[in-house]
């Protein structure tokens, strides 16, 4: 509980950013924000599952495309709220054929669903709507985004700390530690794990709808960017996916350090972002929080 | 029309079908699945447009060249990577997990060195590229050489497998990992042949395909995830199944390319896949559970 209050007093203060920075520290705090906001939601499902999802950018996209359709049409309100049906449904398709198997099967799947509505989008504005790219107009300044990625985030907080206190959380326990135990106490796995999947992948959606009015221009080469789902997959991997403050830990140094080596080595920034990934899954299996505990075990072990 | 169709769905089937079978080894025999598997796949057609380039190289020799490079840096990534992940899982089946994180984070160094070397550009070489006529249609050279090699090195493999001592302990080890060791197997040695042959295999496939397809830096995500299709079709572990699923992938594509739009082909092995998945997620030629 109090960890929750600690956290919506950070959202507020970040909330103040805008009166004090610059545009460029704007873009940095919508940036942190979108990716400790991603690294949770992907934790959420992925962190007590042990499903590892490769599938955050199909989402991310499905977000940020719906908004670059439907901007015109539709209120931003409304465009919001159809981003987080199509994810979700979207989600819930994956999802029903998948999870009731082992999970190399969902790796699988969601090793090529970006890829996959990459290709499809970019067929049907190719072949049928005729246009390959779209521009996003719409009357929001990056602090609006801000505020807008703040209080997903405070969703985000309260929806964790629900579960971590509901029954669905208790199930999720169980199903991590053994899934024949958990089968046999009474819990519905599939349905379960449905739920988790659907809640977390309607989270990535909106930061992608959220976020797409940054792009102004927007195409499927663009949003559908690889190198999004690895982010969020390592972030969440170096906090520490189990623990419920993991992922924060590690989207926001992560960020910030990404930030830098991008500017720094445009050229070889996905070579040293794949040493760093196998370097976090060498060194620090289950994440720095468990890493810190184990020492301090120790520590005291030997006291 | 119908028949080109057919005889180059079956030239594709049969290098997806080597692809495929080399996954499987490396998931039925030493447990890794492997996500940066069609990047060395790419590798290998990079390196064989070089020698073809650079040093007039025939590919059918570099194959010769390639093939057991393929082995010996599979096996070193074995030996470097895999087997601490293997040792530290122990009985707790968090190798699945681990080597997919591990083999996720190689995909992009392998993809970003790829990029920094060849660019991001499609990439092709002209080799034997002239018509010959097979039932009434003309089908390049290089095609009909590489569905020659396919079905050579596929089956040769096949029969070495089925035929041999030292195929009969790979088997085993597919089979079984905890019981291997009874009969006098060392799972360790045998599970890194199996990751190092599935690697050669990918370095045959990649060479292959490359002699009638253009490639680029960024494709090999594209030949995992047909590969790993393939294998859940013929099911996990069985060669023969993934040989049958590779050439129906391959006709499957190749007439949604045709008859329907090029844009659809990666769509229409999804659709595959989903299919399998609803239908006998235990693969086409596998026994129920």
């Amino acid at each position: 509980m109090t960890g929750s209050l600690i956290a919506l007093a950070v959202l507020a203060l970040v909330a103040c950013g805008p009166y004090i920075l610059d545009a460029y520290g704007i873009g940095l705090l919508i940036g942190a924000v979108s990716y400790t906001i991603l690294a949770s939601a992907w934790a959420m499902f992925s962190g007590p599952t042990r499903y590892i999802s490769l599938a955050t950018v199909a989402f991310y996209g499905t977000g940020a495309y719906t908004v670059a359709v439907l901007s015109e049409a539709l209120p931003w309100p409304l465009v919001l709220v159809s981003a987080a049906v199509i994810g979700g449904v979207l989600a819930l398709l994956v999802g029903l054929s998948t999870l009731r198997l082992a999970g190399i099967y969902f790796v699988i799947f969601s090793f090529g669903l970006a890829e996959l509505i990459r290709q499809l989008i970019t067929w049907f504005e190719v072949s049928v709507s005729g246009t390959l790219g779209r521009y996003i107009f719409l009357e929001l300044e990056p602090r609006h985004v801000l505020w807008q990625l703040l209080a997903l985030a405070a969703v985000v907080v309260l929806i964790t700390g629900w579960i971590h206190r509901s029954r669905i959380g208790l199930a999720l326990k169980v199903i991590g530690d053994d899934e024949t135990v958990a089968a046999h106490a009474g819990i519905n796995l599939a349905r379960t794990k449905l739920i988790l999947f659907v809640l977390s992948s309607v989270l990535i959606t909106l930061v992608g709808a959220i976020q797409s009015p940054r792009w102004v221009y927007v195409e499927p080469g663009i949003v559908f960017n690889p190198q999004v789902s690895f982010l969020t997959v390592i972030m969440a991997l170096l906090g520490g996916a189990t623990k419920r403050w993991g992922p924060v830990l590690g989207a926001v140094p992560l960020f910030l350090l990404f930030e830098w080596l991008s500017a720094r080595f445009p050229d070889h920034f996905s070579i040293l972002l794949g040493l760093l990934f196998i370097g976090v899954v060498f060194l620090l299996p289950d994440g720095v929080l468990a890493a810190i505990e184990k020492l301090r075990k120790k520590k005291e072990a030997r006291a | 029309m119908l028949l080109s169709t057919l005889v180059f769905g079956l030239v594709l089937g049969g290098s997806y079908a080597l692809i495929a079978m080399g996954l499987s080894l490396q998931y039925g025999i030493a447990r890794i699945m492997n996500l940066a598997y069609g990047e060395v796949m790419i590798c290998a057609a990079f390196a064989a447009m070089l020698l073809f380039n650079v040093a007039g190289l025939s590919p059918l020799l570099s194959l010769v060249l390639l093939v057991p490079a393929g082995w010996a840096i599979s096996w070193g990534i074995y030996q470097v990577m895999m087997r601490p992940l293997v040792a530290r899982s122990g009985t707790t089946g968090r190798l699945e997990v681990d080597s997919i994180l591990a083999t996720f984070g190689l995909l992009f160094v392998v993809q970003g060195v790829l990029l920094v070397l060849f660019g991001g550009n499609f990439q092709s070489y002209a080799f034997l590229g002239q018509g010959v006529n097979v039932l009434g249609t003309q089908v390049a050279l290089n095609r009909l050489i590489a569905f020659g090699l396919s079905v050579l090195i596929g089956g040769g493999l096949y029969l070495a497998l089925t035929h041999s001592r030292w195929g009969l302990a790979l088997r085993a080890v597919a089979l079984s990992p905890g019981s291997a060791p009874l009969v006098g197997i060392e799972v360790n040695r045998v599970a890194r042949a199996g990751f190092a042959l599935g690697g050669a295999l990918a370095v045959a496939g990649g060479v292959v395909l490359s002699m009638y397809q253009t490639f680029s830096a960024t494709m090999g995500v594209i030949y995992t995830m047909k590969a790993l299709v393939i294998v859940i079709m013929g099911g996990v572990g069985n060669l023969l199944g993934a040989l049958i699923a590779g050439l129906l992938l391959g006709l499957i594509e190749t007439f949604v390319s045709v008859y329907i739009d090029p844009g659809l082909t990666l769509a229409a092995t999804y659709g595959l896949f989903l299919v399998i998945l609803l239908w006998r997620p235990q693969g086409l030629f596998g026994g129920a559970k």
